[in-house]
């Protein structure tokens, strides 16, 4: 006979910790004039990002029977309330990414975002560096160290001793292939980076400093504007990571503001669905009429709160933080 | 074999990998901010007992391997292959070379039970219960009345393995050693 496990996957006194951690969250935006929002889980159109995996849900709208998209993030609403002249804004958000489970992941989580109209992307990770330590003083009281700024570019050639801007992909290749014992002769050159950086240089990451990652390659902008590489003129994402104890922490935009590049890149991703056999996602399109309309420029940025929970409360896995973890939802 | 796919994996599960049947150890999912997914997987190989790590994309499959741990009594060596018997009731019989039983070869013993891995129903390895109990066949004479502290020698049991005995130990007694470290535990 099995034993059902109803048990929740964090103890209650977790649980009462994570309650007060988010409170001291929302204490921080309130100081700060940042406005709570909520906006819906549900949308008509998705991420189309081509590493994110959405899931959807038949639904009976008074448009009839339609498949809306469980966000990845809040993203898209967010931006349209940012159109509509909302100010800064921040929500903790419960975002669902299919597939994604282990110790750092859980296929629903809460995702932290705000975003700052009129912020510079280096204003930003100054206040998102402030949260992290507001809520790790808040919890184990561990100062995490200074904040570190580290060039995508000068990673790798510390970590790898390559230009990751400059290096053949045949190279490229046969590193990726050798440090990660898998065979990548298809790869692309982000694939190869995205694994490199994954096993060689996020583990060292955020080791007695708050690292923040800058400058990274312009086909990963996502979101972001791109700006061209003070060194030799290359184009990079102005787009940030932040890391602590070799956890993806945060990611934070420039955001793209203008509409018809944003149409631009959604095209280009499910394109690129498309070649990898995998399912097109419905473009937001109230999303590109919101940026046609206008959203003012500035910064935005995601965090993972279950994350910076598990740092604050010394534990070893999202599962510990969170009530009921995926296996057992 | 059925398929498993990255997110199937789990200790445990047995899979073929460069043609070994490997034990999942460990599968941690690692994915970059916003690139592809990976799979690190710690993989234990049934032939050789290496652990392997190994990085696989999201989603990749790996085909299932047909391996089976099975309780089996040792019965007999004909000179060439170790003989095992099931103990269902069946007196199905295996024979186990001298390579799948490996360390094993020294604490063998007559009517023990041990756990036979099969693989394609073919044994592949075998492992001995953490505790047996042994006769010493040779070793130096016992110290009278050094019962409590001090000093070891080395001692053979009848299965050939040497063990590290106390110094009061004589010829022809029966001991309890742990299998896993090589250790002397009690007289038994």
């Amino acid at each position: 006979m099995s034993v059902i496990d109803w048990q929740p996957t964090a103890t209650m006194a977790t649980l009462r910790e994570r309650a007060r951690l988010l409170a001291e969250v929302r204490g921080f935006f309130a100081a700060r004039g940042v406005l709570e929002v909520e906006t819906p889980v549900l949308g008509h159109g998705g991420s189309t990002d081509l590493h994110l995996a959405s899931l959807s849900a038949a639904a009976t709208t008074p448009a009839g029977r339609e498949r809306l998209w469980l966000q990845t993030s809040p993203e898209f609403p967010m931006k349209r309330l940012l159109a509509a002249g909302a100010g800064p804004i921040f929500q903790l958000a419960r975002c669902f990414r299919d597939g994604e489970v282990g110790r750092r992941h859980n296929l629903e989580f809460t995702m932290l975002e705000w975003y700052r109209p009129g912020m510079s992307l280096e204003g930003l990770i100054e206040e998102t560096a402030e949260l992290v330590r507001c809520v790790l003083g808040r919890g184990s009281g561990d100062n995490p160290g200074p904040l570190r700024r580290r060039r995508y570019r000068e990673l790798f050639r510390e970590y790898l001793a390559i230009d990751p801007f400059r290096v053949a992909l045949a190279e490229l290749r046969r590193l990726a292939e050798d440090r990660g014992g898998l065979e990548m002769t298809d790869a692309s050159r982000d694939d190869c980076l995205d694994l490199l950086i994954s096993l060689e240089i996020e583990p060292h990451l955020g080791r007695g400093a708050i690292d923040v990652v800058v400058d990274y390659p312009a086909s990963q902008a996502a979101l972001a504007r791109r700006h061209r590489d003070p060194e030799d003129g290359e184009w990079v994402a102005s787009r940030f990571e932040l890391y602590l104890e070799g956890l993806e922490l945060a990611n934070g935009y420039d955001e793209l503001t203008d509409g018809e590049e944003q149409a631009a890149r959604f095209a280009e991703d499910n394109a690129a669905r498309r070649a990898a056999g995998l399912p097109e996602v419905t473009v937001d399109r109230r999303l590109l009429a919101a940026l046609k309309h206008g959203m003012p420029e500035g910064s935005g940025v995601a965090l993972g709160i279950d994350r910076l929970i598990q740092l604050a409360l010394g534990k070893e896995s999202v599962a510990e933080v969170m009530a009921f973890a995926t296996p057992r939802c | 074999m059925a398929n498993y796919s990255t997110n199937e994996f789990k200790g445990g599960l047995k899979v073929m990998l460069d043609g070994d049947p490997c034990s999942i150890v460990e599968n941690e999912f690692v994915k970059p901010g916003k690139g592809q997914a990976f799979n690190r997987v710690k993989l234990r190989n049934l032939m050789t007992g290496r652990v392997w790590e190994r990085t696989f994309k999201s989603g990749e499959s790996l085909e299932g391997a047909d391996v089976l741990d099975l309780d089996m009594e040792y019965l007999y060596n004909d000179g060439e292959m170790w003989y095992f018997m099931k103990t269902d009731g069946s007196f199905e019989q295996y024979p186990v070379e001298k390579k799948a039983l490996g360390d094993t070869e020294k604490w063998l013993k007559e009517q023990v039970v041990y756990t036979i891995t099969l693989w394609n129903d073919n044994a592949i390895s075998v492992t001995p219960p953490n505790f047996i109990e042994l006769e010493v066949t040779e070793t130096d004479p016992g110290l009278k009345g050094d019962t409590a502290q001090g000093g070891s020698k080395p001692a053979t049991l009848s299965s050939g393995a040497v063990v590290r005995v106390p110094l009061f130990i004589n010829e022809g007694e029966v001991l309890k050693v742990d299998t896993r470290s090589g250790e002397y535990v009690s007289r038994a």
